[in-house]
């Protein structure tokens, strides 16, 4: 019998996904609204929930993809996948008013530099704590703590070894996750609650998950905003990691 | 109808990532440089330009408006498959680096949003975030 069920799951993966995920939602609203009264947003607590489930997935079938690994669970891939998440990002643009990011669009591209400028920094600052000498490692970590993406790229392109390109992975990913799940409870410190800052903050933390997922727990109005700049950073990231920031780390080095 | 929403923001989505692509080989880069940002712009464009034409109906307006209904839920699918073990298996060094990072990106947050505000405000007035669609 299981057999067969797990047959239907993996030919209709998309469809166990949207019910998976619908209850999950139907949940994550529910608990916000009878223990927090709705002051802890329904969606943070959905992708509180979605990144437990996926740290226990990882935990138990030592697999990459979180619930993914879990064969039932399959089509959360497909729905959380780049190409869905990407469709869905760009139809929130339809509710976007074009001269808001001409207005914000100078700090934008400020915000930009200067997150993976300050990003970079505290990634390289924390290697060279934990004792890295190395230019290169240096260099490796501190792109990892722009997006986990930049690190790899910029690991691959300088000569890293795997092991400290792992370690950037995993250093882009606490920040891609702290980022889905902190903004929500930062926001209203900084600010982040008109399309202005919303631009700003999408330049400045640029993980494309973390601006979407901590966007739209704050406040899903924002999303398009932050997310027009992230969609920059990685690029942007991976252009100036193996050049200017490697040259600059090899400079400052002493020796 | 219906299809003819999901198809514009479909065409949109396909020529700015698209876009992006070339960029990125053309600048030697392995990524997407901006695709999502600027199929977002081309969605913007042309939907309030056909929007101006009248050729928009409600029912083709919803063929959108369910994609972007859509997005939290695609959010928290994408937050599920995240690799939170490795994540965190990676050691106070890891940690802490990510930490650090997103530490410095929030305080920048209400400085950027100062010294922009402060150059502007003179020559444009700030109007309320306003919530209506194009």
């Amino acid at each position: 019998m299981f057999e067969s069920l797990l047959l239907v799951s993996t030919k209709y993966s998309l469809i166990v996904g949207f019910a998976v995920i619908g209850l999950t939602m139907w949940f994550s609203y529910w608990l916000s609204a009878k223990f927090t009264r709705g002051r802890v947003h329904g969606s943070a607590i959905a992708i509180l929930l979605g990144l437990t489930m996926a740290y226990f997935s990882g935990a138990f079938t030592g697999g990459h993809k979180g619930v993914v690994d879990i064969p039932l669970l399959s089509g959360i891939g497909l729905l959380g996948g780049s190409m869905l998440r990407d469709f869905a990002i760009v139809a929130t643009g339809f509710g976007v008013k074009i001269e808001e990011i001409k207005r914000a669009g100078k700090s934008g591209v400020l915000a930009l530099f200067l997150g993976i400028f300050s990003s970079f920094i505290a990634g390289a600052g924390i290697a060279m704590a934990f004792g890295y000498t190395d230019a290169v490692s240096i260099t490796t970590i501190g792109a990892g703590a722009i997006t986990y993406i930049v690190g790899p790229v910029t690991g691959a392109a300088i000569g890293a070894s795997s092991e400290v390109m792992a370690l950037s992975i995993a250093a882009g990913l606490v920040k891609s996750i702290l980022v889905m799940v902190v903004t929500p409870f930062v926001a209203p410190l900084i600010q982040l609650n008109n399309p202005r800052t919303a631009v700003i903050f999408g330049g400045l933390m640029g993980t494309s998950s973390g601006v979407a997922a901590g966007l739209a727990a704050t406040d899903p109005k924002l999303v398009p905003y932050g997310c027009l700049t992230a969609a920059f950073y990685t690029a942007l990231g991976c252009l100036l990691g193996p050049s200017v920031l490697f040259l600059a780390v090899r400079a400052l080095l002493p020796g | 109808m219906i299809i003819y929403g999901v198809s514009l923001l479909a065409i949109c989505t396909l020529v700015g990532i698209s876009i992006g692509q070339v960029l990125g080989h053309l600048l030697g880069l392995p990524a997407n440089v901006g695709g999502v940002g600027i199929a977002m712009i081309l969605l913007i464009l042309s939907g309030s330009y056909l929007n101006k034409k009248g050729v928009i109906d409600p029912k083709t307006e919803q063929g959108v408006e369910f994609w972007s209904a859509v997005y939290i839920p695609v959010v928290v699918a994408m937050a599920a498959k995240q690799n939170v073990f490795g994540a965190f298996s990676g050691g106070a060094m890891a940690i802490s680096a990510g930490v650090t990072a997103v530490v410095l990106g929030f305080a920048l947050v209400p400085v950027l949003d100062r010294m922009g505000k402060e150059k502007t405000q003179a020559s444009t007035s700030i109007s309320s975030p306003s919530t209506d669609r194009v």
